[in-house]
C-alpha cells in the first residue's frame, strides 16, 4: 500500500505538537501584557480636551496651588474640577480673547458647563476619597505624577487594583510631611525611610485592605 | 472456563474485520433517525443557555433558600456517570481483569462525554459566568487569588485534571486501533484523518513497548482519579453546615454511588449497541454478569450509605438533624424520597437473582432505573436538605422550570450526540486488546 | 354645547360603566404579574439570534475590557454651600391625613436621596415611618403625571388658569355659590390663611373635606364630649396601663412614631429595673399594636362594643353596664381583670380607640379616660391641629347633594381621589357628572383626574413651599428639596389663583402667613431658624381644660345600651365585614409604590395584594383555603377576593384592607389586589353586618414572605414573662439548644480595634416595618415584584420574621427583625471560590459585589438565610428619574450578584474618614445604621462591642442577651435581648399560653 504521509510529515507532527504549547502559552502571555498595557489603562494616553489645559504652565511655570482649582480635595473625596467661573477669575482680564478660551468664555456666558474628559477614571464599584490621603500625607504626585511638568494632562498610574494595594499594604512608603503634600516637586531627602516611619507613626498611617475599604 | 471473554471461533482478523466493520461499513438507516433525534436534544440546550446567557439564572427555579437546583444536580449526576470509564480501563486493567477489555473503549468514550456535560453545569449556574475564569488562580491585575479553602475550587481542579487524564488514556488506546482503520479504510479523507490521529504507528514492537508502558503509566496515574474526583464533588456538600449536607459518610458514599451509576450507564449503552452491531461475540454474557455484579456490590454499598445518613440524623440528637429526616421521608418532597428508594435500593435487590443478571432485557431495566435514581439521589441531597433548614421564616419549595427541564434533557443530548459520533467514527470496542486476549495467539499476529 | 364636550360626556359614561364593571379581581392569573414590567423587557428575535451566536464565544473576553472615555461635567457657575460628594442636609416636614412627621432630608448636589427624622421635631424624635421612607419613590415616580391636561390633552397650567379665572369673574356674583373645593384634611396655617381670603371673595363658596381613612368616629366622639371639636392626644409615657380597643396606635396615626416610642420607654428592663407598662389590645383584627400587647383579645366589632360597654362599668361611667357574654364567665373575668387594672391605675393610664372605628366606641373610651382622672394626665385636650375640622362623611354628602341638585358649578379637588374611594352609597362619580367645570390636582393620573375636565399635576411634598402641624400642633415650615421635576404645582399655588390674591409662587404665599405672624421686624433671621430647625418654636399647642359633658354622655350610654343588647344576643348576626387601612398602600394613595407593595405586611407577611382575612376555626368551617377566591356579597354588592386564612382573625370576621385593586394607576400598581370600596358606605365606614360569602372555586395567587407559621421548637425568638424574669433572669440563654463547640478549622480572628455589632431588642420591635423601608432607600435594594416575591427572591436585607405560638384562634406573636448576623465564623466565607465576601479586620462580613461571579454557594450555607441574590437585573438602570433616586455611597447591583446588609458600612467608613481627619477616636453613636436611625424604638442598636463604654457593649451585658443559632458556632455579631412581657399576674380566662420562656420546649 502506497505511503499516506511523505516523510516530511513526521517532522511536521513533532514541530507542531511542540508549537501548539508554545503557542497557547503565547497567547496567554500576550493577554497578560495587554491587560497591563498603558493601552488598556488608558495611562499616559491623552484625552481630547474642549479646551488644551497645561498644568505645565499653571502649575510648574505660574505655580498655582492645587487647592484653588481643586478645592474640595481636602474635604471631600472628590478633589473638585473647577467651575467655569474659576478660570474667569484671571481669563476676564489674562488673555481675555485668546481663541484658544473661546469655549471657556461661552461657557461663563451661557452658564452650559464645560465637558471635560475624565483622565483619573476608577471603575464604579470603588469608593476613592482624596481628603483622607490628604490628610494621611500622602502627596498628589504619588498618583498624579509630576503635574507640573504635564503639557497636557494624562493618567500617571495604572489605577489597577495591585497599584492601589501596592501603597494599600506598605502605605509608610509614601508618606510626606502633611506641608509637601501639594508639592509636586518634593524630592524624598536622604534616608527619608526613617523620616517616613516617623510621619507614619505621628500621621497614624495604618495598612487598610479591607475589602470595604474601597468597596461597597 | 464458560462464559467466555469472547465467543470461541475467532481469530485475529475476524476480529479485526467485525470491529472495523462497525465504522467501515455504509451508515445503517437506523442511525439517522436516532442521531436526529439527539441532535434536536442538543439544540434545545442551545436555545437554553442563549437564554440563560441573556436573562440571568432567573429562568431557573432556583430561589432563596434553595440556591442550587438541577444545574447542580445534573452536574454531580453526569460526573458520577462519567467514572465507571476510568474505573473500568485503569483499575481493572492493573488487576489484569481480561473481562474489561471489550467494554473499556466506550465506557471510556462515555466518561469523556459525560464530564463533557458534567463540565457545562457549573459554568452555567453561575450568576455571572463570563467570569467563571476568575475560579482558576492566574496572576491578575487584581492581585487577588481564588479562595483555595472552597470545595468549588476543588472541584475545578479534580474535575479538570479527571477530564485531561482520561482524555490522554482514551486517546493513547486508541492509536493502533485508527491505524488499523487507516490501513482498512479506503476513503482518502478517512484516511488521512485516521492517519494524522494514528500519528505515524507502524505496530513495531518498540511502539508497543512504549504504548504498554504509557498504558500502564497513565493507569497508575488514572487510578487514584477515580477515587478522588467525587470525593472533592461530595466535599461541595460535606464542607456546608446544611442538615443533610454536613456528614463525613459522604466521599465513599458518592464514590460508590458514582461507580453505580456508571455502570448502570454502561449497561444502559452497551445492550442496544450490541445488538445494534451483532457484537455478542465480544460483548458476551460473561463481561455483562461481571458488570451486573459491580453494580449490585456498589449499589448494596449506596444502600448502606442510605440507612447510615438517616439513623445518624436521628442518632445526633440535633433537632435540626432530627427534622431533616423527618422532612425527607414526611416532607413536601418525600415522594421523590419514596421514588429513590424505589429505584436503588428495591430495584438493585434483583441483582442478586441469577437469572435477572444474565438477562439482558431484565439488566438493561434494571440500570435505567437506577440512572432515574441516581438522579433522584441528587434531587434529595440538593433540594429537600436546602428547602427547610435552620431558620423556619426562611422555609420555601423549589420548582424547576421549562428551562431547567429543557437544560437536563439539552444534555443528555449532547451525551448521545457524542456518542453516536463516536460509535460511527471509532472503533467502540478495542481491537488490539481483544486481539491481545485471544486463546494461544502472540504479538506474531498482532498487526494484520 | 361643543362638540368635544358631548364626547367628553360621553367618555365619562363609558368610564362609569367600566367603574361598574371593573372592581373585581380577575378570574384568572393575568399574564403578567405586578411589578413584572419592573423587570428587563423580553427579547425580540433578532437580539436573541445575535447572542445565540455570541455567548458562545465569551470566555475569557471580560478580561480585555477597556475603560470608556466618561467626562466630568463642573458647574459653570458653583451654588453656594454645595461641595461635590457632601450631602446637605435640610429640615421639613411629610405629612398623612393633614399630620406632620418633621424630617431631615438628605440631599447629594441636589438630588434628595434619603429621608431621616428631625430629632427636635415632637412627632418624629430622629425617627420616622415606613410612608416617609417611601414618599421618596413617590416623588421619583417615572409613572407621575408631567403635564395640565384638558379632556386628556395636554395644556400649558396657564391655559387652566385662563379657564378658571373667567368662571371665577363668573362666580363673584353669585358670592362663589357655585364654586367648591374638596380637599382631604389639612393643619396648614397657610391654608387656613388662604380659605379666610377665599371666604372673603366668595362667602357662599364652600370647601368640603374628605379622608377615606378619616377619624370621624372621633371627632363626633370629641363634639359630643366636650361640646366643641378638639385635638386629644396621649401621653404614652406616664401610662402604666394601656386599653387598645381596636387601635393601631404604635404604627398608624397622627404621632404614631413619637406613640411608640414614648409606649416602649417604659418597657424596658436593665440591670434589675422591673418597671414595665401594660397593654391589653382588645381588636377585630390583629394589628401590629395587638402583636405587642401583653394580653390580646380578638372579638367581632359588636362584641368588642359590649366590652368597651362593660369596661365602661368597671370605669365607672355612669349609664354603663356588664351585658351580654360579658355579665358572666371567661370574658367576665378577663373584662374584670382589666378594670381592675385600670382603676388601680387610675390617672396613670390610657384607653385608646382606634382613629377608624365608631363614634360610640370613641365616645366610651373617651368617658373611661374621663372617669379614671386620666384626662389632662395621659390624655391631653388642646385646639385642634386641623383647620375648620368637620365631619368628612357629612362634608362629603353635602358636596355630593349639591352637585346632584347642580348646584355646583366649579369644583376644584386638591389631591385626594374620591371616585375611587368615596363610600359606595355617594355615588360621587354620577354626581360629579353634574358639575360643568371640574379639575383634579394631583400627583398621578388616577380615576378622578380621569372623570374631570382638568387634570393638574401636582408637586410633590418635597418639590414645594407650605407648612403643616404635628399632632401637638408644632408647625414646620416645608422647603422644597428640589425644583419641581414635572412643573407641577402645590395646593397653595392653585388656591392663589382662586382667592386672586397678588402672591403666586408657593414661597412668597409662605412666606407672607409667616411674616403676618412673625411680624416684618427681624423676620429674615427668624424665618432662617425656622427652617433650619423645622420647627417654629413654642407653637404647639398647650393643653387645655374643657369641661366634659357627662350628662350628655349618660344618656348617650343610656341610649345605646337598649340597641347594643339585643345586638349581641342576637345569634344569626351573620359574618362581620371590617374596613382597615392598609398597612402598606393607607388608603390607597400608595398604589403605584413599590417599596410599599413589597413590604410584608404586619401578621400575613402579604405582599402585592390585599386579601378577605379569615381565622382559621371559619375558614375550616367554609373550607376556605388560603388562595381561594371568593365572592363577598354585601347588599347586592358582589367583590372577589382571594381568601387569607390568619390565626388570631375573631370568628365570624371578615377584614379587607383597602387602598387596592386601582383601575387606573401607574405601572406599578397595576393588577394589584382588589378593590374594597364598593363595599363600604357610609352608613359603616369601619365595618359592616350582614356579609355572605361565596366560594367561586378559581385561584388567586398571594405572595406571601413567610409562609411557615410557628418556630417548629427552634428557640429563634425567645420571650418570657416578667414574672419569670424575676425569678430568673438567664432564662433566654438557657433555652438555647446545647453550648457552641469552641473548636474550629481555621484560626479565629483577633479583633484589636474596633469590633462593630449590633443588639435588637426583641420587646421592643413593634414590627412597624421602618427599618425595612429605610434599608431600602439607603441600600438602592430593588423592587422585584410580585412573581419574584412569589419565587421567594424579595430582596430586603433585613426581614421581621414572624412567629405564632400557642392558640391558633387567639395566638401569641413575636416578630424578630433578622438581618445579616456578621459572624465571627461566618459559613459563608470559606465556601465562596472567589472570595467574593471576606472578614474584615472589624468582624464585619464584607460582600464584594464586584468580585462576585454568583455560584450562590453563601447563600446555600448561610444558616439564617439573609443572602439575596440577583437573578435578575433587578435595579432599573434605563429609568432615568430613578437614577435620582440612588444613594451615591452605595454600589447599585447588577445581574448574577449575591448581596446582603453591610452594616451600612458606607456610613461607617463615612465617619471612620472624618474622625481620622479630626484625629481622634470614633465616638459611641457616631455611626448609626439607616435601621437603627428610622426605628422609632431604639429596638436596633449598632457600636463597638470592644468598646466597654458603648452602648451596645452594656446592652450584650444584660441577662436577656443571647444569639440565635449559637450552636453552630457561628458566633454572631448581631445578637438578640429576649422579649419580656408585662402580663398581668392574675389574669384568668381566655388562657394565654406562653412559650420559649424558662419552661422552654
Amino acid at each position: 500500500m502506497s505511503q499516506l504521509f511523505h516523510h516530511s510529515t513526521n517532522t511536521l507532527a513533532r514541530v507542531s505538537i511542540f508549537g501548539a504549547v508554545f503557542l497557547v502559552a503565547g497567547f496567554f502571555g500576550v493577554v497578560t501584557l495587554l491587560d497591563r498595557s498603558t493601552y488598556f489603562t488608558r495611562q499616559t494616553e491623552v484625552l481630547r480636551q474642549p479646551v488644551p489645559f497645561s498644568h505645565d504652565h499653571h502649575v510648574g511655570a505660574i505655580g498655582i496651588d492645587c487647592r484653588y482649582c481643586h478645592t474640595s480635595v481636602e474635604t471631600a473625596a472628590f478633589a473638585g474640577v473647577p467651575p467655569t467661573a474659576t478660570c474667569m477669575n484671571c481669563h476676564s482680564q489674562i488673555w481675555a480673547d485668546s481663541p484658544m478660551l473661546q469655549p471657556v468664555r461661552d461657557s461663563f456666558r451661557t452658564g452650559e458647563p464645560l465637558r471635560w474628559a475624565r483622565v483619573n477614571d476608577l471603575p464604579d464599584f470603588v469608593y476613592f476619597d482624596h481628603s483622607i490621603h490628604i490628610a494621611k500625607g500622602i502627596g498628589c504626585a504619588e498618583c498624579h505624577g509630576r503635574m507640573d511638568r504635564m503639557p497636557l494632562t494624562h493618567a500617571a498610574s495604572p489605577l489597577q487594583m495591585r497599584w492601589c494595594l501596592d501603597c494599600h499594604r506598605h502605605p509608610g512608603d509614601r508618606v510626606r510631611p502633611r506641608a509637601e503634600v501639594f508639592n509636586t516637586k518634593w524630592e524624598a531627602p536622604p534616608g527619608a525611610a526613617a523620616l517616613r516611619a516617623d510621619l507614619a507613626k505621628r500621621y497614624q498611617v495604618t495598612s487598610m485592605t479591607d475589602c470595604s475599604t474601597c468597596h461597597r | 472456563m464458560a462464559p467466555t471473554v469472547i465467543a470461541p471461533g475467532h481469530t485475529a482478523a475476524t476480529v479485526t474485520d467485525k470491529i472495523a466493520a462497525v465504522v467501515l461499513q455504509r451508515t445503517p438507516l437506523w442511525f439517522y433517525p436516532a442521531f436526529g433525534a439527539a441532535f434536536m436534544l442538543l439544540m434545545t440546550l442551545l436555545y437554553a443557555i442563549t437564554y440563560l446567557f441573556a436573562k440571568g439564572v432567573g429562568i431557573w427555579g432556583v430561589n432563596n433558600p434553595v440556591g442550587w437546583g438541577f444545574a447542580i444536580i445534573n452536574f454531580v449526576w453526569w460526573i458520577g456517570i462519567g467514572h465507571a470509564g476510568t474505573l473500568i480501563s485503569a483499575i481493572l486493567l492493573l488487576m489484569r481483569q481480561k473481562w474489561r477489555t471489550s467494554i473499556n473503549r466506550f465506557a471510556e468514550a462515555m466518561t469523556l462525554f459525560a464530564v463533557a456535560c458534567a463540565g457545562l453545569f457549573p459554568i452555567l449556574h453561575l450568576g455571572r459566568p463570563w467570569l467563571a475564569y476568575w475560579l482558576f488562580p492566574y496572576p491578575n491585575t487584581m492581585w487577588v487569588w481564588p479562595q483555595f479553602r472552597s470545595p468549588l475550587i476543588w472541584d475545578v481542579f479534580a474535575i479538570s485534571t479527571y477530564m485531561l487524564v482520561s482524555l490522554m488514556f482514551w486517546y493513547v488506546g486508541l492509536i493502533p486501533d485508527v491505524a488499523t482503520l487507516r490501513d482498512r479504510t479506503k476513503n482518502k479523507i478517512g484516511q488521512i484523518v485516521y492517519g494524522m490521529m494514528a500519528m505515524g504507528w507502524r505496530g513495531s514492537a518498540k511502539h508497543w513497548h512504549h504504548h504498554d508502558t504509557a498504558c500502564i503509566l497513565l493507569a497508575a496515574l488514572a487510578t487514584p482519579l477515580v477515587v478522588s474526583v467525587h470525593s472533592v464533588v461530595s466535599f461541595d456538600f460535606a464542607a456546608g453546615i446544611i442538615p443533610g449536607w454536613h456528614t463525613t459518610l459522604f466521599p465513599p458514599y458518592f464514590v460508590a454511588g458514582a461507580i453505580f451509576a456508571g455502570f448502570a450507564m454502561v449497561i444502559t449503552l452497551c445492550i442496544p449497541l450490541r445488538a445494534a452491531f451483532g457484537l455478542h461475540d465480544f460483548i458476551t454474557e460473561w463481561h455483562v454478569r461481571n458488570m451486573a455484579k459491580v453494580m449490585l456490590a456498589t449499589g448494596l454499598i449506596v444502600n448502606y450509605g442510605y440507612g447510615i445518613e438517616l439513623f445518624i440524623a436521628w442518632y445526633s440528637g440535633s433537632p435540626y438533624e432530627t427534622f431533616m429526616l423527618s422532612n425527607r421521608i414526611g416532607g413536601p418532597y418525600r415522594f421523590i424520597w419514596y421514588a429513590l428508594i424505589l429505584c436503588n435500593v428495591v430495584a438493585t435487590q434483583f441483582l442478586w437473582s441469577a437469572k435477572v443478571r444474565s438477562s439482558a432485557v431484565a439488566l438493561w431495566v434494571v440500570a435505567m432505573f437506577i440512572n432515574v435514581g441516581m438522579w433522584l439521589e441528587r434531587f434529595v441531597i440538593v433540594v429537600t436538605s436546602l428547602h427547610r433548614d435552620f431558620m423556619p421564616s426562611a422555609w420555601g419549595m423549589y420548582y424547576p422550570t421549562k428551562f431547567d427541564w429543557m437544560t437536563f434533557l439539552g444534555s443528555i443530548g449532547l451525551f448521545l450526540s457524542l456518542m453516536f459520533l463516536f460509535v460511527r467514527l471509532l472503533p467502540m470496542i478495542s481491537i488490539f486488546e481483544i486481539r491481545g486476549i485471544l486463546p494461544k495467539t502472540r504479538a506474531g499476529e498482532r498487526s494484520a | 354645547m361643543s362638540a368635544g364636550e358631548t364626547t367628553n360626556i360621553l367618555r365619562h359614561w363609558r368610564s362609569l360603566e367600566e367603574r361598574e364593571a371593573g372592581a373585581a379581581v380577575p378570574s384568572q392569573r393575568p399574564e403578567f404579574a405586578p411589578g413584572d414590567e419592573l423587570l428587563p423587557d423580553s427579547l425580540d428575535r433578532r437580539r436573541f439570534l445575535q447572542l445565540m451566536g455570541a455567548s458562545f464565544a465569551l470566555a475569557g473576553l471580560g478580561a480585555c475590557t477597556r475603560q470608556p472615555v466618561e467626562s466630568i461635567v463642573p458647574y459653570a457657575r458653583p451654588p453656594e454651600e454645595v461641595i461635590p460628594g457632601k450631602p446637605l442636609y435640610f429640615a421639613t416636614a411629610l405629612t398623612l391625613g393633614g399630620y406632620a412627621t418633621g424630617v431631615l432630608v438628605e440631599s447629594h448636589m441636589g438630588r434628595p436621596t434619603k429621608v431621616e427624622g428631625n430629632p427636635e421635631h415632637p412627632a418624629s424624635l430622629g425617627a420616622t415611618d415606613r410612608f416617609c421612607q417611601a414618599t421618596l419613590l413617590d416623588l421619583y415616580d417615572p409613572d407621575r403625571s408631567r403635564a395640565a391636561l384638558h379632556l386628556q390633552r395636554i395644556r400649558s397650567w396657564e391655559a387652566w388658569v385662563q379657564t378658571l379665572e373667567p368662571a371665577l369673574e363668573a362666580q363673584v356674583a353669585l358670592q362663589g355659590a357655585g364654586l367648591r373645593i374638596l380637599s382631604g384634611s389639612s393643619s396648614s396655617p397657610t391654608l387656613a390663611a388662604q380659605m379666610q381670603r377665599l371666604k372673603a371673595r366668595f362667602p357662599q363658596a364652600r370647601w368640603h373635606r374628605y379622608e377615606p381613612v378619616s377619624r370621624d368616629g372621633l371627632r363626633s366622639a370629641t363634639l359630643a364630649g366636650f361640646g366643641k371639636y378638639v385635638e386629644v392626644r396621649y401621653d404614652f409615657s406616664q401610662a402604666d396601663v394601656v386599653v387598645a380597643l381596636d387601635s393601631d396606635f404604635l404604627v398608624s396615626g397622627p404621632g404614631c412614631v413619637r406613640a411608640a416610642h414614648d409606649f416602649m420607654s417604659r418597657r424596658r428592663v436593665r440591670d434589675g429595673q422591673y418597671g414595665m407598662n401594660r397593654l391589653y389590645a382588645v381588636e377585630s383584627t390583629p394589628s401590629a399594636t395587638g402583636a405587642v400587647a401583653d394580653h390580646r383579645l380578638s372579638l367581632a366589632p359588636d362584641l368588642l362594643l359590649g366590652f368597651a360597654f362593660g369596661l365602661g362599668f368597671e370605669c365607672g361611667v355612669i349609664g354603663t353596664g356588664q351585658v351580654g357574654p360579658f355579665a358572666s364567665g371567661d370574658l367576665h373575668h378577663w373584662l374584670n381583670r382589666v378594670g381592675v387594672d385600670l382603676r388601680e391605675h387610675a390617672g396613670r393610664s390610657i384607653v385608646i380607640a382606634g382613629d377608624e372605628t365608631s363614634a360610640e366606641l370613641q365616645t366610651l373610651a373617651l368617658a373611661m379616660n374621663y372617669y379614671l382622672g386620666n384626662l389632662g394626665r395621659t390624655v391631653l385636650v388642646s385646639e385642634p391641629v386641623e383647620v375648620e375640622p368637620v365631619s368628612h362623611v357629612g362634608s362629603l354628602r353635602d358636596l355630593v347633594q349639591d352637585m346632584r341638585a347642580g348646584r355646583v358649578e366649579i369644583l376644584l379637588i386638591l389631591g385626594g381621589n374620591p371616585v375611587y374611594d368615596a363610600p359606595a352609597d355617594f355615588a360621587f362619580a354620577a354626581a360629579m357628572e353634574k358639575v360643568p367645570l371640574r379639575a383634579h390636582l394631583s400627583l398621578n393620573e388616577d380615576e378622578t383626574s380621569e372623570l374631570c375636565h382638568w387634570h393638574l399635576p401636582m408637586a410633590h411634598e418635597l418639590e414645594t413651599w407650605g407648612d403643616a402641624r404635628a399632632f401637638d400642633g408644632t408647625v414646620t415650615v416645608q422647603q422644597p428639596l428640589i425644583d419641581p421635576l414635572y412643573g407641577g404645582k402645590s395646593v397653595h399655588e392653585l388656591l392663589a389663583v382662586v382667592t386672586g390674591e397678588s402672591e403666586r409662587k408657593g414661597i412668597d404665599i409662605v412666606r407672607r402667613t409667616w411674616k403676618e405672624r412673625l411680624g416684618a421686624v427681624d423676620f429674615e433671621p427668624a424665618w432662617r431658624r425656622i427652617l433650619h430647625d423645622g420647627i417654629v418654636p413654642g407653637s404647639a399647642w398647650p393643653p387645655q381644660t374643657y369641661v366634659f359633658q357627662s350628662d350628655w354622655v349618660t344618656q348617650f350610654c343610656l341610649a345605646l345600651v337598649r340597641e347594643l343588647i339585643p345586638r349581641l344576643e342576637r345569634k344569626d348576626a351573620g359574618i362581620d365585614l371590617v374596613f382597615r387601612a392598609d398597612p402598606s398602600l393607607h388608603d390607597g394613595r400608595f398604589a403605584n409604590n413599590g417599596w410599599l407593595q413589597e413590604l410584608p405586611k404586619p401578621w400575613t407577611r402579604l405582599t402585592w395584594d390585599n386579601a378577605a382575612i379569615l381565622g382559621p376555626k371559619m375558614a375550616a368551617d367554609l373550607s376556605l383555603k388560603p388562595e381561594d377566591v371568593v365572592e363577598l356579597e354585601l347588599r347586592d354588592t358582589i367583590v372577589r377576593a382571594p381568601v387569607w386564612v390568619l390565626p388570631g382573625q375573631p370568628d365570624g370576621v371578615v377584614t379587607v384592607h383597602l387602598g387596592y385593586g386601582r383601575r387606573r394607576v401607574g405601572r406599578v400598581g397595576k393588577g394589584t389586589g382588589f378593590d374594597a370600596y364598593p363595599l363600604r358606605t357610609s352608613a359603616g365606614l369601619d365595618r359592616a353586618g350582614g356579609l355572605r360569602l361565596r366560594r367561586t372555586g378559581e385561584r388567586w395567587e398571594l405572595a406571601s414572605t413567610q409562609v411557615q407559621r410557628t418556630m417548629e421548637g427552634r428557640n429563634l425568638a425567645r420571650q418570657g414573662t416578667l414574672l419569670e424574669f424575676r425569678s430568673h433572669p438567664e432564662f433566654a440563654r438557657e433555652a438555647a439548644h446545647g453550648a457552641p463547640p469552641t473548636e474550629s478549622l481555621y484560626p479565629g480572628y483577633a479583633y484589636t480595634g474596633h469590633a462593630w455589632g449590633m443588639v435588637v431588642d426583641l420587646g421592643a420591635c413593634i414590627g412597624c416595618n421602618a427599618c425595612v423601608m429605610a434599608c431600602n432607600a439607603e441600600n438602592n435594594i430593588p423592587v422585584v415584584g410580585k412573581a419574584q416575591v412569589h419565587n421567594g427572591r424579595e430582596m430586603h436585607w433585613i426581614r421581621i420574621d414572624r412567629y405564632f405560638e400557642g392558640d391558633p384562634e387567639n395566638p401569641q406573636v413575636v416578630q424578630q427583625p433578622v438581618l445579616c448576623m456578621h459572624c465571627e465564623n461566618a459559613p459563608c466565607e470559606p465556601v465562596c471560590p472567589v472570595g467574593a465576601t471576606m472578614h474584615g479586620k472589624e468582624g464585619l462580613n464584607e460582600m464584594v459585589y464586584n468580585r462576585c461571579v454568583g455560584t450562590r454557594y453563601c447563600a446555600n450555607n448561610c444558616p439564617y438565610k439573609v443572602r439575596r441574590f440577583n437573578f435578575y437585573q433587578y435595579n432599573d438602570r434605563d429609568t432615568e428619574v430613578l437614577k435620582m433616586l440612588r444613594n451615591p455611597d452605595v454600589t447599585v447591583r447588577t445581574r448574577g450578584v449575591m448581596e446582603k446588609c453591610t452594616y451600612c458600612v458606607q456610613r461607617i467608613n463615612q465617619a471612620r474618614i472624618q474622625a481620622k481627619k479630626e484625629e481622634r477616636s470614633l465616638k459611641d453613636g457616631e455611626i448609626i445604621t439607616a435601621c437603627q436611625q428610622v426605628c422609632p424604638t431604639d429596638a436596633l442598636i449598632f457600636g463597638d462591642i470592644n468598646d466597654a463604654g458603648s452602648k451596645v457593649a452594656k446592652l450584650r451585658q444584660q441577662p436577656l442577651h443571647y444569639g440565635i443559632l449559637e450552636e453552630l458556632n457561628t458566633r454572631p455579631r448581631t445578637t438578640y435581648l429576649a422579649r419580656v412581657t408585662n402580663p398581668n399576674p392574675e389574669s384568668g380566662a381566655p388562657p394565654e399560653p406562653r412559650h420559649g420562656g424558662p419552661r422552654g420546649h
